[in-house]
């Protein structure tokens, strides 16, 4: 569990993050949200303390930050950056050793865990470990950027725009492998992101910033639902709330019984996808599957129930 | 329709003009023979030097090397034209020198002239554009490197040349040239070491101080714009006062002149390059990387050896060749404030209007700047290239 207690930072007579206290469960994704100088990469770095607070602290596992050194804090918390940060210089295994290297842990232990990240992120070890950053596609070079800050299975993973530099088809194969790994791993996750479409497709809670306050901390459906301010549904956008809605919610939980016309869809597609299938094809059903085998249908009016406005 | 061109031989434009150069360079004297050491010398054309039947093969090598020049493609064969070329003007050099002699003076001595030195100029030229053309990797580049210094090597040490005026210089003062030696790479070396010592500390705190940098770096630049003659002669009250007031300084040779205070100018002038490129160096790894090792939890230290000082080791050491070079070059100066090394000859040479024995001087310096340069660009290069070890 992380604690945020009363976390602020001031350049000169501004405050850049003013006293924010929130609380992270452990095992979720916490995306920060805010438009550019809301605070939020400030927020998040004062949490390895990359900047010191002014005052304020923050408590992993009960246990304050400040009461280490912010090295060896580091050490303990995965960063994972914009344009990953790779080094140049070293090869793709030992750019994802950095830590385990810092922490002195086995030379076979490492090449084990750097084999084992390469697999979870499909990449084939023995074709990947011995390649330069430079020789890697941009999505790759942001996979091994992830993969270094898992290595050494850190308490917890600060991801700052880590999706940033990528082309849109990319960035939603890497949004969909972060929540995959971070299930199978049950990675505690804070990630900035200026980009509120991410923040909903990734956050199990979404903490909402504005000009250096914590406006709003919710789950994403309470977010577009309920937005405690003007700016909260500023960033999720009028028109676009209902759409939103429906991209939380899983096909199979409106499911039910009986065929329908025409192509199905997979059971862990969204009602927005669902939505998208009805309407390009002038459907009012279309048929569920998992896995292949079919397991009922899902109609128009159970899509448009879902995202009607329920106050 | 398309017009297809007539297939015509592709002729290299700098090969072209290294081909008129070189020709027009046979009508001017190859040689020249005076009756001593210090009058000027009359010019001999090169088919006057000795029995047309002796010169013909030199000639021929030197006419068919500017020919495989020409050529657009064959870059193999352009170096190798080179090559053939500069070894047929060593020959009409060997036959030439010993053919005048006959019959002139005791006291007579033969140069190369301007023909000679524009030929080997073409020549090298020659291979320097060949060789760009084949862009050789650091291993070959070295051991091209080697090839020349043994060849060059090989007819020195022959003695096919020492009817040369230079060589009679150099066998008339063969001790005062070993000590010379050595003296001189003791300068360039030596001040290139001290520089290092000093100036890599000073430029990792200038690269943490923005502060302490904006501070020094234009005080070096400052003392790199002092003409070398004056930060010499500037030495030389400075020097001569601290001898005179520091107690133990005569006791290690420091004085007025002499070998301190050419070491300290040569040290003063190769600070700003190994300071500026350290500095570089150091800011050149990528900012992202930077933050991510700081992110991971690295200290300073390890900052700087594991990311920033590999990432910045070419820029570093092309700031170490430029001292180098620079230094090989300024230690000439030396000579003029009694610090030894091949200035003396050139001063000497210069009083005396010996102009071979200035040659004495000048030539072993400008090969060992050459080969330093080469050297230098092939390690900065084999930096760059160098994949790190897995493990450290």
């Amino acid at each position: 569990m992380i604690e945020i207690d009363g976390l602020t930072k001031t350049y000169g007579d501004t405050r850049a993050v003013d006293a924010v206290t929130m609380t992270v469960e452990t095992g979720t994704i916490t995306v920060i949200v805010g438009t550019s100088g809301s605070g939020k990469t400030t927020l998040l770095r004062m949490v390895n303390r990359l900047e010191e607070p002014a005052s304020g602290e923050v408590r992993i596992n009960g246990t304050s930050t400040l009461s280490v050194q912010p090295h060896l804090l580091r050490r303990r918390i995965g960063y994972a950056i914009q344009g990953h940060g790779l080094f140049p210089h070293h090869t793709v295994a030992r750019n994802i050793a950095a830590v385990p290297m810092l922490l002195n842990w086995p030379h076979d232990k490492i090449a084990a865990r750097v084999d084992e990240l390469l697999e979870l992120f499909s990449m084939d070890p023995v074709q990947f470990r011995d390649r330069y950053p430079a020789d890697l596609s941009g999505g790759q070079q942001q996979r091994v950027g992830v993969a270094r800050a898992l290595a050494s299975r850190p308490d917890l993973m600060l991801m700052d725009e880590p999706f940033g530099a990528l082309d849109p088809i990319i960035r939603a194969r890497a949004q969909d492998d972060l929540r995959r790994i971070q299930q199978k791993l049950g990675s505690t996750i804070m990630l900035v992101t200026h980009d509120m479409e991410e923040a909903i497709r990734l956050a199990d809670k979404i903490a909402v910033m504005d000009a250096g306050r914590l406006v709003q901390y919710a789950p994403p459906a309470e977010i577009i639902t309920h937005p405690a301010t003007d700016f909260v549904a500023d960033m999720v956008g009028d028109v676009e709330r209902p759409l939103r809605l429906l991209s939380l919610i899983p096909v199979s939980q409106v499911v039910v019984d009986g065929p329908a016309e025409g192509a199905a869809i997979a059971s862990d597609a969204s009602l927005r996808d669902a939505l998208s299938a009805c309407l390009w094809t002038g459907r009012t059903a279309v048929p569920v599957e998992r896995d292949g085998v079919p397991i009922g249908h899902v109609t128009l009016d159970a899509i448009r129930a879902c995202a009607e406005f329920q106050p | 329709m398309m017009i297809v061109a007539p297939r015509r031989l592709a002729l290299s434009a700098p090969g072209f003009l290294f081909a008129v150069l070189g020709l027009g360079a046979l009508l001017v004297p190859f040689m020249t023979i005076a009756a001593n050491r210090i009058v000027a010398g009359n010019g001999i054309m090169v088919w006057d030097l000795a029995a047309p039947a002796a010169m013909w093969p030199g000639l021929a090598a030197v006419v068919a090397g500017l020919l495989l020049g020409l050529s657009d493609k064959m870059t193999w064969a352009r170096f190798a034209g080179a090559g053939l070329g500069l070894a047929g003007v060593v020959v009409l050099l060997m036959l030439g020198a010993p053919a005048l002699l006959e019959g002139a003076g005791a006291n007579a001595r033969v140069s190369p002239s301007v023909g000679f030195w524009c030929l080997l100029g073409v020549f090298l030229l020659l291979a320097a554009d060949a060789l760009a053309g084949m862009a050789p990797g650091p291993l070959m580049r070295a051991g091209l490197l080697a090839m020349a210094l043994g060849a060059l090597a090989a007819v020195l040490w022959s003695g096919a040349l020492d009817d040369l005026s230079i060589l009679l210089e150099y066998a008339s003062r063969r001790d005062a040239f070993v000590a010379a030696t050595w003296q001189h790479l003791g300068l360039a070396f030596g001040s290139l070491a001290a520089a290092a010592a000093i100036g890599f500390p000073l430029g990792i705190v200038c690269h943490h101080q923005a502060r302490l940098r904006s501070a020094i770096l234009p005080v070096l630049s400052f003392l790199q714009t002092i003409p070398s003659l004056a930060m010499f002669g500037l030495m030389i009250p400075v020097l001569a006062w601290v001898g005179a007031t520091v107690p133990g300084a005569q006791a290690l040779g420091i004085a007025g002149i002499g070998f301190a205070p050419a070491f300290l100018a040569l040290v003063l002038y190769a600070l700003l390059p190994v300071v500026g490129n350290t500095v570089a160096g150091l800011a050149a790894a990528p900012e992202a990387a930077r933050e991510a090792a700081r992110g991971m939890g690295m200290t300073p230290r390890q900052r700087l050896w594991r990311v920033e000082l590999p990432l910045g080791l070419p820029i570093i050491l092309t700031g170490l060749r430029i001292v180098l070079v620079q230094n090989i070059g300024l230690a000439v100066i030396a000579g003029l404030i009694g610090g030894g090394g091949f200035g003396t000859f050139v001063f000497q040479g210069l009083n005396q209007t010996a102009t071979d024995l200035i040659l004495l001087g000048a030539l072993p310096t400008v090969a060992f700047a050459l080969t330093a340069a080469i050297f230098m660009d092939i390690l900065v290069d084999l930096t760059r290239t160098m994949p790190e070890p897995a493990d450290d």
